[in-house]
């Protein structure tokens, strides 16, 4: 299809003001954003791994002491999605209470705590992995791949 | 012989300028430990109004700044002909639920965070039309019925972007008469739906600038005006992105000195966590109807101009890579 002279001249006016727009963006302060989600995501790990320890400490097996150990932390994210601190900790750490399995159980708390006010079906039920979803999806797509790939390798 | 109020390409020049004979606003805790804190005639308690969720305190909310805005006149519901309110929930709820209690004759509009300027300006036309000779016009916005349906669930942790606007919690209602004493609306102009192709919904300041830019230059030129005619313009949420870049455009429009503040800077100044700054519809109309309406009234003001700028984007929208449409209308004020 042959460009007119009005779509180039638009076109042109689009990237000029795009141009415009990443020159005014503020920038992300990067660094301390980078520390703040190392220190955050840093510190929950140390969290779960003290509770490893302990465990195995106990004499529990390196299996069990595993999933207790997201267990608790699955918890705990939960409960401090619940207490309503676990948002400000967002805002400051970002990624660094994000990745962390604490941060999927603020994202599953969350969406069941605000979607409660449609009932337990069409809101909790139907919303609560409204945002944790596709990380469940892909997951398990995922997993079974992963699965399939080793299985063949076996035989 | 009817006689042409229509000025240029968009604009309305009115003939018998309606009055807005009495106004009212409300915003939140956060809203009111602002720099303008003081000037709002009702600080809500708390964000849910003891109702069970929060489309229902912002219904609540909408329907007593509508109370509030007649009550200064010492009016009742029943005395108001018409209502022209709009929301940002989907299906404009909040002002459709208000409107139930307030047994208003009702029209809703959607505008999104433009909503103020557009139901006054359509308010003033039914008014200088000869059709009505009371009309109430409103908009408000909340942060928590707006970020669960825009955004994410409130107890989410996330960080938002430095471009990213805070939705305010508030609700400005002003009561436009044929008749009265009160700063009146003498002009307006009509905004076009503007589209740069902007694509990200954190960045609404740099969807909506071109769209004031475009409203302000057209309403100047349909009037014969320059910016010097103003002793204010306000800008409805650009917020400190969108001002930047609007500042840049009117350069680039040879208005290099035209001097503008934004609404949505104005309202959460020296709060660092809304980011870019405040949107919602009710942030251009609770600084409307809070600081800015008392001064026109006072005389401290002569003549102002409020542009209030709308992205007229939804998730679906979003989701679907369209970029963001937005929209500007313009109504010029003065003092009585």
């Amino acid at each position: 299809m042959e460009t007119t002279g009005q779509e180039m001249l638009k076109a042109a006016e689009q990237a000029e003001y795009d141009h415009l727009v990443q020159k005014v963006m503020p920038k992300p302060p990067y660094v301390k954003h980078a520390l703040a989600a190392f220190a955050v995501g840093g510190a929950i790990c140390v969290i779960g791994q003290l509770f490893f320890n302990w465990m195995q400490s106990m004499g529990m097996t390196i299996q069990n002491a595993n999933a207790m150990t997201a267990v608790i932390m699955i918890f705990l994210g939960a409960l401090f999605t619940g207490l309503g601190l676990y948002d400000k900790l967002g805002t400051f750490a970002g990624a660094g209470s994000i990745v962390p399995i604490t941060g999927f159980a603020n994202v599953i708390v969350a969406s069941a705590i605000e979607f409660k006010k449609e009932g337990y079906i069409f809101g909790v039920g139907a919303k609560i992995f409204s945002i944790a979803g596709p990380t469940l999806l892909f997951g398990f797509t995922a997993a079974v791949v992963v699965g399939l790939i080793k299985f063949l390798l076996i035989l | 012989m009817a006689v042409v109020k229509k000025r240029g390409m968009q604009t309305v020049e009115f003939r018998n300028p309606p009055v807005i004979a009495s106004w009212s606003s409300t915003v939140g805790i956060k809203e009111a430990a602002g720099p303008w804190g003081q000037e709002f005639d009702w600080v809500m308690p708390d964000y849910l109004l003891g109702e069970k969720t929060w489309e229902q305190a912002e219904s609540k909310m909408m329907q007593q700044t509508v109370l509030n805005a007649l009550g200064k006149q010492g009016l009742i519901a029943s005395d108001a002909e018409l209502l022209l309110a709009g929301d940002l929930l989907n299906q404009i709820i909040s002002s459709n639920f208000a409107a139930r209690e307030l047994s208003i004759p009702f029209l809703g509009l959607y505008g999104a965070c433009s909503t103020m300027a557009q139901s006054m300006l359509l308010g003033s036309m039914l008014i200088d039309g000869d059709y009505f000779k009371r009309v109430v016009a409103a908009a408000g916005s909340h942060h928590y019925s707006a970020e669960r349906q825009y955004r994410v669930p409130v107890e989410q942790g996330v960080q938002p972007a430095l471009c990213s606007q805070w939705t305010a919690s508030a609700a400005g209602a002003v009561v436009l008469q044929d008749a009265g004493d009160g700063p009146r609306v003498t002009s307006a102009t009509v905004g076009r739906v503007i589209d740069l192709n902007q694509k990200d919904a954190a960045n609404m300041g740099a969807a909506m600038a071109p769209a004031f830019v475009d409203t302000l230059c057209i309403h100047l030129a349909d009037m014969g005006r320059s910016p010097d005619d103003y002793d204010l313009i306000l800008s409805g949420d650009l917020g400190s992105v969108g001002m930047e870049l609007a500042g840049e455009m009117l350069v680039k429009r040879g208005w290099p000195e035209v001097g503008f503040v934004d609404c949505g800077v104005m309202l959460y100044q020296g709060q660092t966590d809304v980011n870019a700054g405040g949107s919602g519809c009710g942030c251009s109309a609770a600084i409307l109807c809070g600081p800015l309406l008392k001064r026109v009234a006072a005389g401290e003001y002569g003549r102002v101009l409020l542009i209030s700028t709308g992205a007229l984007m939804s998730p679906t929208s979003s989701w679907q890579g369209e970029s963001i449409p937005a929209v500007a209308h313009a109504v010029a004020i003065e003092k009585p």
